[in-house]
């Protein structure tokens, strides 16, 4: 009976807070709604007897994807006068196909029926597992462990898409360049000379740049070298 | 679900999902757009854990797992498309995207 209380209250509460998420006028105020119903979506999983999902939709819907939609939203400048222009021209379409498919999808939970002896057939069943966690592992690493490999196979295109599309190339920026590094040899930049018994480097013109080399090749910085070459005398 | 009938969880999802198809075709913004398709996977997701729940099986808690993952994937690349979106144009109107150039 209480089940049925708690029940029926978080499921109100989340459709009550996704109607406020798809009509809110303000974006943040439509995130934290969404939060809101994650949250009542968490309570639904803990008395489905999914506690380990709960706390994972917690932590991660809640903690990740919601805290970073709040970032992208105050991120941009939203014009708020421009939010709700379209909204009257689609409205009576939008609700119109959300309530077919409402519509489609209750019927159709209705009118089905399991068969009797479904639990007969051979599929993946836990043996003494005690707790939904360690039944939640015991599947996941055995049955479905193609699956999981492939959850974070798409978690890390999606993170290399998520870099690629956001990196931003400024000409400004100091980087390293390996190549350039690479290129780079010794006759580039540096002049060996052998200074004469009581001469300094004054008097030979002092530390300067090589000629000639650094013009061509701006990346690769040249270091100070000791310039003596018989040519620069005269 | 325990002591709820199954029905009731999987028509509870039936009208989040509904919701969020009906959000993703009235709202122009894509913000919200991706705020309701947020909305559309989590309703999958509780009609996958209470299909789990009704044989007392984890099965259906690994596909909500695969759900929160692909959710998780779509969110990260779909903002960052928003942010590339932002600075190339002044709106985030879907509708005036519809111009394949830059």
């Amino acid at each position: 009976m209480i089940t049925q209380i708690v029940f029926w209250f978080f499921a109100v509460v989340l459709i009550g807070s996704a109607v406020m998420v798809v009509s809110a006028r303000n974006p943040v105020h439509s995130v934290l709604f969404l939060i809101l119903a994650f949250f009542n979506a968490a309570g639904l999983f803990l008395i489905a007897g999914a506690e380990f999902l709960a706390m994972i939709l917690v932590i991660a819907y809640v903690g990740a994807v919601a805290v970073l939609f709040l970032f992208v939203v105050m991120m941009l400048d939203v014009n708020f006068s421009q939010l709700r222009e379209g909204l009257q021209r689609y409205f009576p379409v939008g609700a119109a196909v959300g309530l077919v498919l409402f519509v489609e999808l209750a019927l159709s939970a209705s009118a089905w029926r399991i068969a009797p002896n479904v639990r007969d057939l051979p599929h993946a069943r836990v043996p003494g597992a005690s707790s939904n966690t360690e039944a939640l592992g015991e599947l996941i690493y055995t049955h479905y462990v193609f699956l999981f490999q492939a959850c974070g196979l798409v978690l890390l295109v999606a993170m290399i898409g998520a870099i690629v599309l956001t990196l931003r190339d400024r000409p400004s920026a100091k980087r390293q360049d390996v190549a350039v590094q690479h290129a780079r040899v010794p006759a580039d930049t540096l002049q060996m000379m052998t200074l004469g018994l009581g001469e300094s480097t004054t008097g030979n013109g002092g530390f300067r740049r090589p000629i000639g080399k650094s013009a061509e090749k701006p990346v690769s910085r040249p270091a100070l070298v000791i310039e003596n070459s018989p040519d620069r005398e005269g | 679900m325990g002591a709820v009938a199954p029905a009731n969880a999987i028509l509870l999802a039936a009208i989040l999902f509904g919701l969020g198809l009906a959000g993703v075709l009235i709202r122009r913004n894509l913000i919200f757009m991706l705020m309701s398709i947020e909305v559309m996977l989590n309703a999958t997701g509780l009609a996958f854990v209470a299909g789990g729940a009704r044989w007392g099986q984890a099965d259906g808690q690994v596909m909500f797992l695969l759900v929160l993952t692909l959710a998780a994937a779509e969110i990260s690349v779909g903002l960052a498309l928003i942010l590339l979106l932002q600075t190339r144009r002044p709106t985030l109107d879907s509708d005036v995207g519809n111009r394949l150039k830059g």
